[in-house]
C-alpha cells in the first residue's frame, strides 16, 4: 500500500514540479516521497524508478502519438536509435527512471535509522 | 539516518544529474533533452494543433488579425504599417525562429559560438573569414544608413520588436528544438540582426569570385591561352539587354576608364603569382535564377504574365516564408525573408515583380605593402599611411575567444595578413574592396515594390539597391514590363579585378559608379518578353565591364522558347518553368557524335548508343542524361587535364560553354594535344579515350541501379545543420545545371512562381519546404513533394470580409 501510494505521490509531485522547474525536480520529487514514506531502500528506488518510467513514459507517448510519430522518427535516427521511436520512448522513461530511482533511494536513506 | 549509504546514494544521484545536464561533444544535455515537460517532446507537435489565439502586446497601436490557410500561410491584416510589420516579424519568430537567428550567426562570423572550433577549425576560419571580410562592418555601415529613412526605421524597429515580443514570451521548453540540440538560447532581435541578414544576401549573391584562382592562371598560361580559354563574351550568348535602335548601350562610358598606365608590366603580368590558400567555404557558384516577363501580345488573356524562380541552397528551414501583408493601404502576397521586413519577391494588386542575381564582379583584391606585421602603416600614394584597426572578438564554444584585429585601409579592409595568412610560403598583406560595405539601403527597395503601382514606382524603388545587384524584373496590370540590372556597378576597364591588384597608389582604385540610368535594361522591347538567367547582361559594345563569368544556356534555352511562343497561358509558364530540356545537350551532341564507334568496346558502344537515342531531356528516368554528364566531364579532363594539373595550385576551369565553342571553331584544338606526350592526339582519340573513362563509372553506377539521371544526381532538401535527420533526402527530380529546371544535388529553384496580371492577379508557387522551421511539425516540409513534381498552388490573396472561407484554419487576434 504504502508502496503504490508512494509512486503515486511521486508521479503527481513530479508533474506538478516539471511546470515550473527544470526536468531534475523528479529527483527532488522522488527524495522529497521517499523521505517521508518509509519504505526498505530496495523498494524506494522501485518506487522511483517505476514513478518516473510510468510518467515519463505516458507523458512522451501521449505526444508522440498526437505527433504521429513526426518528430520522435526523425530524431530516432539522429541520435542513432535506428529510427525506431518505441526506442526512444523507452530511452526517455529509462533515463528518468534511473534519477528518479536513485533520488528515491537518497531520500529512504534520510529517514532510515542506523 | 544511515550517513554513509545516503551520501553515495546522494552523490550517485546528483552525479547523474551533472553527467545528464552535460553536452558530450554533440549529444545534447540528455536530461533536458528527453524530458517530456521540457525537451525534445515537447516540439513534437500535435497534427490537429489549434493556432488560434488572442494576443496582446503593448508596442501595437492598433488590431491586427492573422489568418492562417490550410498550407500554414498567414494573410495578416493590420490598421497601420507598424503594427504590420511588428506581425511580420511575430510571425517570423514563431515560425522560424531558429533558423532566422542562426542564419544572422552565420553572416555575422559567430558560429563557433554555437558549433565550437570545428574539425580543423573549420567553423572558427569560417568566422574569422567573415569578419574579415567586413561583414558585421557592413551590416553597421547599412543600418546607419536605413536609420537615416524614417519608413525604414519605423519598420526596421517595429519587425524588430514583434520578433522581441514573441521571444520574450518564450519559456526554455518552447525553443525550437536546434537551441535544445545545441544547448543555446535564443538571444533579442535587433534591427542590426536585419542589417547583418540581408548582408548575408549580398555575400551569397555578390560575394563570389575567383580572383585568386585567376591570379594563379596567369602564372599558368601565356596571355593568348588564357584569353582563349576565358573570353568574355560566349559564342551563344543571348544578352539580357540586347543592343538595339529602341533600347540602345551607351556609346561612350560617363567615367574616364582607362587602365592604369603601368598596367602591362604590373598587372597583366603573366608568369608571376601564387596563392595556396583558398577558403573552403565559398558561395555556391550556381547561386542564380531565372526571370521571365511575356507582354500582354505574347499571352492568351492578353495581359502579363511574369515568373521566376531563384536557384539557392535548398534548405530546410526554407530561405522563403510565404504570406500576404494588408493594409487598409496596399496588399503584397509572396515570399518573405525570415530575418526581415517586406516581401521580397511577389506582386501586389498592381505590379509584380521578380529577381534574378546580376552576378557581376564587386569584390576586387589589393596587395598591400605593409610598413611592418603590425600594420599600423601601408604604403599608398608615395607615403606611410595609417591604417585604422577594428577587434573583432570570435566566441568559440568551449573555448577561450579569439582576438581578431582586422586594419581597414582605403582599399578596404585588410583580409588577409599574417595571422591570417593567403599564402603557405609566404606573407601577403590582401585587402578587399567589396561594393557591400558602403552604406545603403536595400531594404526599402522591398518597401517601395510592396507599394508600387505603377513603373515609376518600380524605377524609383529599385533606385534604392546598390548591391548585392539584382536583375528587377517588372509586370503591371496596366501592360507593362521591363527589366533593369540594378545595382552599384564599379566602371571598370576591361579585365580590372580579375586578378588581384596592386594596392600601393590609387591607379587601380574603382574610379567611380556606373549612372544608373545606363544600367542594361529594357522598357516594353518589341520581341514582346524581358527574360534573365545570370547570363552577361549585354554584348561587348556595352562600354563598361561587366566582369569575368556567366552562366550561358539557360538565358539562350529562355529566350528561344519565349520568341517562338504565342497565346501563352499560364500553365505553359509552369511548363516551361519545370522543363528538363538540356541545351548544352544540343550544342555538344554532334562533337560527342563523331567518336569512331569500331574503336569502341562492348560497354562503350552501348552507352555511345544510349547517349545517340537520348532525346537531350535529363527528366529523372533518362540514362542518357547521366552518361553525357560524365562523358562530357571526362572530355574536359582529356582536353585541359594535362595544363591545368601542371600546377597544384588552386584554379578556376573554364566554363560551361567553352569546350564546345572551341571545338566547333577549330576541331583540331590546340588543347586537345596532351602535352605530356611525344606524339600530337587528336580529337578522336580524346572522344574515344574520355568515353572510356566514363564507361566504367557508369558501368558501377549501373551495378548499383543508379544510371538513370534522377537516381544520380540524388537530390536532397538539406537542414540547415546538414541534419540528416531534418533534411528529405532521394527526391525524383529532373533538371540540372544549364536547364531551366537547374535543380542539382542539394542546390536549385527555392521557389517557383507565376503570376498573371489580370484584373483579379491570379498566381502560383511552391517552394521546396514548408511554412513551419519545426522538424516536429507536420508543416515543415509540406510542400516537397509537389514541388519535386512540378506542382504549383495557387496563391489565394485574402480579400477583408473572407474569413468564413474554408481555406482558414485558424485565426489570431493582435491588439495592444
Amino acid at each position: 500500500m504504502k508502496f503504490t501510494t508512494s509512486i503515486l505521490l511521486i508521479v503527481i509531485l513530479s508533474f506538478a514540479l516539471g511546470l515550473y522547474l527544470p526536468w531534475w525536480s523528479i529527483a527532488i520529487a522522488a527524495f522529497v516521497v521517499t523521505a517521508f514514506i518509509h519504505l526498505r531502500p530496495g523498494a524506494s528506488f522501485l518506487a522511483g524508478f517505476i514513478a518516473i518510467f510510468v510518467l515519463w513514459l505516458a507523458l512522451a507517448a501521449v505526444i508522440d502519438m498526437r505527433n504521429q510519430h513526426i518528430l520522435s522518427r526523425k530524431l530516432a535516427s539522429l541520435l542513432p536509435l535506428g529510427g525506431n521511436s518505441f526506442l526512444l520512448l523507452l530511452i526517455t522513461a529509462l533515463v528518468g527512471a534511473i534519477v528518479g530511482g536513485s533520488a528515491a533511494l537518497s531520500g529512504s536513506y534520510l529517514r532510515r535509522r542506523s | 539516518m544511515r550517513l554513509v549509504p545516503f551520501l553515495i546514494s546522494s552523490i550517485i544521484t546528483i552525479a547523474l544529474i551533472v553527467v545528464l545536464s552535460l553536452q558530450w561533444g554533440t549529444v545534447p544535455p540528455l536530461g533536458n533533452f528527453l524530458s517530456p515537460q521540457h525537451g525534445l517532446w515537447k516540439n513534437a507537435e500535435d497534427v490537429e494543433k489549434s493556432f488560434n489565439g488572442d494576443l496582446s502586446f503593448p508596442g501595437l497601436k492598433g488590431k491586427g488579425q492573422v489568418f492562417l490557410d490550410d498550407r500554414l500561410v498567414p494573410h495578416v491584416f493590420a490598421e497601420n504599417e507598424q503594427d504590420l510589420f511588428f506581425i511580420q516579424g511575430w510571425l517570423h519568430a514563431k515560425f522560424r525562429l531558429w533558423q532566422m537567428e542562426f542564419q544572422t550567426y552565420a553572416a555575422a562570423g559567430r558560429i563557433s559560438e554555437v558549433l565550437g572550433a570545428g574539425a580543423n577549425d573549420r567553423y572558427l576560419n569560417y568566422d574569422r573569414s567573415m569578419r574579415r571580410l567586413g561583414m558585421i562592418y557592413a551590416a553597421e555601415q547599412s543600418l546607419v544608413a536605413a536609420e537615416k529613412n524614417p519608413i525604414s526605421k519605423m519598420q526596421y524597429d517595429a519587425y524588430a520588436a514583434g520578433v522581441n515580443a514573441y521571444i520574450d514570451e518564450l519559456t526554455p521548453d518552447q525553443y525550437p528544438i536546434e537551441y535544445k540540440l545545441l544547448n543555446y538560447k535564443p538571444e533579442k532581435w535587433t534591427p542590426l540582426k536585419t542589417a547583418l541578414f540581408l548582408k548575408y544576401m549580398s555575400y551569397d549573391l555578390a560575394g563570389k569570385d575567383d580572383d585568386f584562382e585567376f591570379t594563379n592562371l596567369k602564372s599558368l598560361f601565356s596571355k593568348a591561352d588564357f584569353e582563349s580559354l576565358f573570353p568574355l563574351y560566349a559564342d551563344s550568348l543571348q544578352p539580357i539587354a540586347p543592343n538595339t535602335p529602341e533600347s540602345p548601350y551607351p556609346t561612350r562610358p560617363a567615367i574616364d576608364i582607362t587602365r592604369p598606365a603601368n598596367a602591362d608590366s604590373t598587372y597583366f603580368n603573366y608568369r608571376r603569382d601564387s596563392i595556396t590558400n583558398i577558403l573552403a567555404q565559398k558561395p555556391d557558384r550556381d547561386n542564380g535564377s531565372n526571370n521571365w516577363a511575356v507582354a500582354g501580345k505574347k499571352t492568351k488573356s492578353g495581359r502579363p504574365i511574369i515568373c521566376n524562380d531563384p536557384h539557392l541552397g535548398l534548405n530546410l528551414p526554407s530561405l522563403w516564408y510565404e504570406m500576404q501583408l494588408s493594409t487598409p493601404d496596399f496588399t503584397a502576397y509572396g515570399v518573405s525573408f525570415p530575418g526581415s521586413p517586406n516581401i521580397i519577391i511577389g506582386f501586389n494588386d498592381h505590379i509584380a515583380w521578380a529577381v534574378t542575381n546580376a552576378g557581376r564582379d564587386v569584390k576586387d583584391y589589393y596587395e598591400l605593402k605593409m610598413r611592418d606585421e603590425n600594420m599600423n602603416q601601408y604604403w599608398y600614394n608615395g607615403e606611410w599611411t595609417a591604417t585604422t584597426k577594428r577587434v573583432e572578438v570570435v566566441k568559440i564554444k568551449g573555448k577561450p575567444a579569439l582576438n581578431d584585429t582586422i586594419a581597414f585601409t582605403v582599399f578596404g579592409p585588410v583580409m588577409y595578413d599574417n595571422h591570417f595568412k593567403v599564402d603557405s610560403t609566404s606573407i601577403k598583406y590582401l585587402s578587399v574592396r567589396w561594393k557591400a560595405h558602403d552604406p545603403s539601403n536595400e531594404g526599402f527597395t522591398f518597401y517601395g515594390l510592396n507599394h508600387a503601382r505603377n513603373y515609376d514606382d518600380y524605377l524609383a524603388a529599385i533606385k534604392n539597391f546598390t548591391c548585392p545587384a539584382q536583375n528587377f524584373l517588372f509586370a503591371s496590370k496596366s501592360g507593362d514590363i521591363a527589366i533593369w540590372q540594378q545595382g552599384d556597378f564599379p566602371a571598370k576597364w576591361r579585365r580590372q579585378g580579375d586578378f588581384i591588384m596592386p594596392g600601393t597608389d590609387s591607379s587601380y582604385l574603382w574610379k567611380g559608379i556606373i549612372p544608373q540610368q545606363q544600367n542594361p535594361h529594357l522598357f516594353n522591347p518589341s520581341r514582346g518578353f524581358c527574360s534573365s538567367a545570370n547570363q552577361a547582361s549585354t554584348d561587348s559594345t556595352y562600354p563598361y565591364y561587366l566582369g569575368n563569368v556567366f552562366p550561358v544556356y539557360r538565358g539562350y534555352i529562355i529566350n528561344r522558347k519565349l520568341s517562338r511562343m504565342e497565346g501563352i497561358s499560364a500553365e505553359d509558364m509552369k511548363a516551361m518553368q519545370t522543363d528538363n530540356y538540356n541545351v548544352k545537350a544540343e550544342f555538344a551532341r554532334d562533337i560527342l557524335l563523331r567518336t569512331p564507334v569500331n574503336e569502341l568496346n562492348d560497354d562503350e558502344r552501348k552507352y555511345f548508343q544510349l547517349f545517340r537515342m537520348w532525346m537531350l531531356r535529363n527528366d529523372p528516368a533518362e540514362r542518357g542524361a547521366t552518361i553525357f554528364t560524365l562523358w562530357w566531364r571526362e572530355l574536359e579532363g582529356a582536353v585541359w587535364g594535362d595544363e591545368f594539373s601542371r600546377s597544384n595550385l588552386p584554379l578556376s576551369w573554364p566554363s560551361e560553354n567553352i569546350l564546345i565553342e572551341s571545338i566547333h571553331k577549330d576541331s583540331a584544338y590546340k588543347f586537345i594535344d596532351d602535352i605530356g606526350t611525344v606524339e600530337r592526339e587528336s580529337l578522336d582519340g580524346v572522344l574515344v579515350r574520355s568515353l572510356r573513362k566514363a564507361a566504367a563509372k557508369l558501368k558501377a553506377l549501373e551495378k548499383e541501379g543508379k544510371l538513370e539521371w534522377g537516381k544520380y544526381k540524388d537530390t536532397r532538401v538539406n537542414h540547415l545543420l546538414r541534419q540528416t535527420a531534418f533534411s528529405r533526402l532521394h527526391l525524383p527530380i529532373g533538371g540540372g545545371a544549364g536547364i531551366i529546371n537547374a535543380t542539382k544535388e542539394d542546390h536549385g529553384p527555392s521557389w517557383r512562381m507565376v503570376v498573371e496580371l489580370t484584373d483579379d492577379v491570379e498566381a502560383w508557387g511552391v517552394y521546396p519546404g514548408g511554412q513551419s522551421g519545426n522538424p516536429g511539425s507536420k508543416y515543415y516540409d509540406t510542400f516537397i513533394d509537389s514541388w519535386a513534381s512540378g506542382k504549383y498552388y495557387r496563391l489565394w490573396v485574402m480579400k477583408p470580409g473572407e474569413q468564413n472561407d474554408k481555406r482558414i484554419i485558424a485565426k489570431l487576434s493582435f491588439s495592444k
